[in-house]
């Protein structure tokens, strides 16, 4: 099976819960197990208030998530076009936050790695950043049918 | 919302379904008002009601965790869930704060 969808929502704090549920919602499609849904869920949610809080400090503009579903896999974007990140390297190091002013503690990336198989950032100052995620769900059934 | 418990000199903070950015807000604002206008020397975040939370909910613990150690006071944090608890293990905030995660008992 495949399946594509695409959230275009304003970057204001009431649409991080809004995007997560929705992107939950959208991969339920693939039976993945409750704690699958829950990272997906924590994921999406760093990733949108990520784009909200540094992406777009100052002004509301838009954030896209797109998600596409094929066998097994599950493949999100978290997009914004706000400032972008000087040092994509540094910014994904824990506990490596530029807003400790807002109590932010530099834990979000980490969260996404340890919640997803794969993390990819795409930013360039000025210009933005896309967050690609990559995750492989419900296989856990068939696995314990196996063994 | 009545999110807060006084209950002599302990604060319960009972927290909302999902403590996210959008939500630790108003609970950072209600909390610290209290902090700086009562005396509280306990202060528990009881999340019982609340299914979902993320690195602005650590923020939020590691921020109140840091005022109760000025005020010589303790934290407590209770009846989380298990996607909660995940996030709380990831976050080394047992290591970096003294921050006491037990269940409060009545006693
Ligand atoms: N979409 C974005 N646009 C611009 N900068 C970003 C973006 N996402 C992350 N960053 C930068 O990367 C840093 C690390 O992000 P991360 O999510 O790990 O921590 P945080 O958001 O600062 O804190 P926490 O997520 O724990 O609340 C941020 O402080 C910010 O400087
Ligand atoms: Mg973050």
């Amino acid at each position: 099976m495949k399946n594509e969808m695409t959230l275009a929502f304003d970057s204001i704090s009431e649409n991080e819960a809004f995007a997560r549920v929705a992107v939950a919602a959208f991969v339920t499609q693939l039976n993945p197990t409750l704690e699958e849904v829950a990272d997906i869920r924590t994921a999406v949610s760093e990733a949108v208030t990520n784009a909200i809080i540094h992406g777009y400090p100052s002004e509301v503009h838009t954030i896209v998530v797109r998600a596409r579903l094929q066998e097994d896999l599950v493949e999100i974007q978290v997009n914004d076009e706000g400032v972008g990140i000087p040092d994509v390297k540094r910014a994904m190091e824990p506990l490596y936050t530029t807003r400790p002013d807002l109590e932010r503690s530099g834990l979000g990336f980490m969260f996404m790695e340890a919640f997803m198989d794969e993390i990819r950032v795409e930013s360039a100052p000025g210009l933005g950043t896309t967050i690609h995620m990559k995750k492989r769900v419900g296989r856990g059934e068939q696995h314990q049918e196996g063994s | 919302m009545g999110i807060l418990e006084k209950r002599g000199g302990r604060l319960i903070v009972h927290l909302p379904r999902e403590l996210d950015h959008h939500y630790t807000e108003e609970v950072r604002r209600r909390v610290d008002a209290a902090l700086r206008t009562e005396a509280i020397w306990e202060l528990e975040f009881d999340f019982s009601g609340t299914a979902f939370m993320d690195s602005a909910g650590i923020g939020l613990l590691l921020g109140r965790a840091r005022m109760m150690r000025a005020l010589e006071g303790r934290m407590f944090v209770s009846h989380m869930n298990e996607q909660i608890r995940r996030i709380l293990a990831l976050s080394g905030i047992e290591q970096h704060i003294r921050l006491e995660k037990e269940e409060y008992d009545e006693k």
